[in-house]
């Protein structure tokens, strides 16, 4: 029968741009659904990155630096502006806030152990923080959110330091969402909340609303931990120079950064993919801030957002941030989107690589899930380790091109290190475009 | 007994004593306030905390455990995230008091501005007068006493929280609705009347809690949200 049957030729068809098949297809959900996509990961599309940019390396005019042998120094000292216990971080990469509720408790304490292993911190999330976290992570930073689930006062002072949290990179200005079906007993009891229903999180702080009033609250909790403890203020990536020059008037150690790129748990899609600026132009922005006031260095800044490789990180410290925050490679790191989970993705209709879905719970990976079955698959200490060697791959990595730019520290690169291979990125980084003198916009602020 | 001048001595200084075991059992005289911030905030232990005058944000913030008297007005912030203890106020509150608040009681003899009890956890709030807009937003536990008036949107989005209201509200928020008022609830608000040494009749109260529409996203609901 099928001898007989002509074949339909696809060849000639023509896909629009503007209605591509997956737009088709969630216009259509949309229609079917009447709400909006949710979902996890972080923003998809194309944009400019640290992979626009290149190292020059030494030759004749720059004397490199012998790898294997020759020192590259990794560690920085983060908080040194007001706290009395400031921390330092074996390596310049660090564990972004991420909550317990949206990752399993498993996937928490693996974090914990990875960073704990190579000497630097990882970060709670909205939820507060779990005595696996804290007992696995010898440097934790509490984040201190609008929703303030789970904060206390016993918890704020067990942490090496304190987020403020005013936006992330996948949705600033936006709060979240954590749907009840990842609302187990012990996630609701620690947000004192009824188990199954959906948790809201305020896009703004409860009791403060702006700059001034910021600065209050930072020396609120300095008085709390009696001026130990650094302070970190959070930003999402927008309109990130005045952003950063009013979170250091504030008060803050230590400013981060995350650009669009960052991950979330849960968030429409329509906020991930147009909300917020990309991570090259953020950190760039972010420096000029903090030079601008005499805080570059003084003032540390951490910037995230699409971190994943030894070559991210060295552009970002070239760029002039000191330590970047990773968050979704991490996840990656521990068998998120593994090929090994190819058949349960397909059951939930989709396909290692490219799912996203860790707003509903079911994550075959054990990793963004409450599911008591699914969070087991995940052993903290064999995720841990996958975590730890990551962060000393791109740990490595990071030295290597250190190394080839004559750097005997890694914050010692700078924008002089580097060319852009695209106009968009040499306009945004500000660096100039490779063979050319050439930096479109330069002169102009931003 | 250990007195601080707070015009002299600055804020760290009482700060700091409070988070001293060295403080439990004794009472804390703090003079001449002059509406800074942060007073007495982060306090660890069972002590009584005397602030004649009045304070500026965060007063009382994080407190656990201690009974903090405050004669003068508060402003913004007072006693947020409060653990446990006590937190007595003899006259108005600014926006925010007792915001997030897990536990104890804050008693407000008058006013309190917008917000108050805004996302609280599980505290008791007793309020002598009125209440701004916005209270109670999203409050999740405890319960919240106004013997006075309320302003817009009261108990908009709020979650398992009770709010016993004497007088009128300007309107309710989102999912906040008028619930009937059982035996055991009077017995509850009559407890937290005396507590904080107020004298009115339970009968006088409304109660007011989530209709529980919201809980869950709902398309149909769209228009309340």
């Amino acid at each position: 029968m099928t001898d007989n049957k002509k074949e339909f030729d696809r060849s000639w068809l023509v896909e629009s741009s503007t209605f591509s098949r997956p737009v088709i297809r969630e216009i259509q959900r949309a229609a079917r659904e009447g709400i909006y996509d949710i979902r996890g990961f972080g923003a998809k599309r194309t944009i400019p990155t640290f992979d626009d940019l290149l190292f020059l390396g030494a030759s004749m005019s720059r004397y490199p630096l012998e790898g294997y042998r020759e020192t590259c120094e990794t560690a920085v000292t983060l908080g040194t502006r007001f706290a009395k216990k400031p921390i330092t971080i074996s390596t310049p990469i660090t564990i972004a806030g991420m909550s317990f509720g949206a990752l399993s408790a498993q996937a928490k304490e693996a974090l914990g152990r990875g960073a704990s292993e190579v000497g630097t911190s990882t970060t709670t999330g909205d939820g507060g923080m779990t005595p696996e976290e804290r007992g696995h992570s010898s440097l934790l930073v509490y984040q201190y959110l609008p929703s303030r689930y789970g904060m206390n006062p016993d918890d704020l002072r067990k942490a090496d330091a304190i987020e403020v949290v005013v936006g992330q990179g996948a949705k600033p200005g936006g709060g979240g969402m954590l749907l009840g079906q990842k609302i187990s007993d012990r996630v609701a009891q620690m947000r004192d909340l009824p188990k199954g229903i959906d948790q809201r999180s305020a896009c703004r702080h409860p009791d403060w609303t702006g700059p001034d009033d910021l600065e209050i609250k930072v020396q609120e909790l300095r008085e709390i931990t009696d001026w130990q403890t650094p302070v970190y203020i959070k930003v999402g990536a927008t309109r990130t120079y005045f952003d950063v020059q009013l979170a250091v008037k504030a008060g803050a150690d230590v400013v981060v950064v995350d650009g669009m790129q960052g991950g979330t748990a849960a968030t429409q899609d329509v906020f991930i993919e147009h909300v917020g600026i990309p991570t090259l132009p953020a950190t760039r922005m972010a420096v000029e801030a903090l030079k601008d006031m005499g805080m570059h260095r003084e003032v540390q800044l951490i910037v995230s957002g699409g971190i994943k490789s030894g070559a991210d990180v060295a552009k970002a410290l070239a760029m002039g941030a000191d330590a970047v925050s990773i968050g979704t490679a991490a996840l990656i790191a521990m068998g998120d989107n593994a090929p090994e989970f190819e058949d349960e993705y397909n059951e939930l209709g989709t396909s290692a690589g490219y799912y996203d879905d860790y707003q509903d719970g079911r994550d075959p990976s054990g990793i963004s899930t409450q599911d008591p079955e699914l969070g087991a698959r995940l052993d903290p200490d064999i995720a841990g380790r996958r975590v730890a060697n990551y962060l000393r791959c791109l740990t490595l990595e990071t030295q290597t091109l250190a190394r080839a730019a004559g750097k005997s520290n890694v914050r010692n690169l700078e924008p002089e290190d580097m060319v852009a291979l695209t106009v968009e990125a040499a306009a945004m980084a500000k660096i100039p475009l490779a063979g050319t003198d050439w930096v479109p916009g330069s002169g102009s602020r931003f | 007994m250990t007195s601080f001048d707070i015009s002299k001595d600055g804020v760290s200084a009482l700060n700091r004593s409070l988070h001293d075991d060295a403080v439990a059992g004794m009472i804390v005289e703090a003079q001449n306030p002059g509406g800074a911030h942060n007073v007495a905030t982060g306090a660890m232990f069972d002590c009584t905390v005397n602030i004649h005058g009045h304070v500026g944000y965060y007063c009382a913030g994080m407190n656990q455990q201690a009974t903090i008297n405050v004669s003068g007005n508060a402003g913004p912030g007072l006693a947020e995230n409060m653990m446990s203890g006590r937190v007595n106020v003899s006259g108005n509150a600014s926006q925010y008091c007792g915001a997030t608040s897990h536990g104890g009681l804050l008693v407000v003899r008058g006013d309190a501005a917008a917000r108050c009890g805004i996302s609280m956890k599980g505290s008791d709030i007793v309020v002598g007068g009125s209440i701004g807009h916005m209270s109670a937003f999203m409050a999740q536990s405890g319960r919240l006493v106004v013997c006075g008036d309320a302003g817009d949107a009261l108990g908009d989005s709020i979650y398992e929280a009770r709010i016993y209201l004497r007088g009128k509200a300007s309107s309710l928020g989102t999912d906040c609705v008028e619930k009937e008022m059982r035996t055991e609830h009077k017995d509850e608000l009559a407890e937290l009347l005396e507590a904080a040494d107020l004298d009115h009749d339970v009968a006088s109260f409304r109660r007011l809690g989530s209709a529980r529409q919201l809980y869950n996203f709902k398309i149909d609901n769209l228009s309340a949200y």
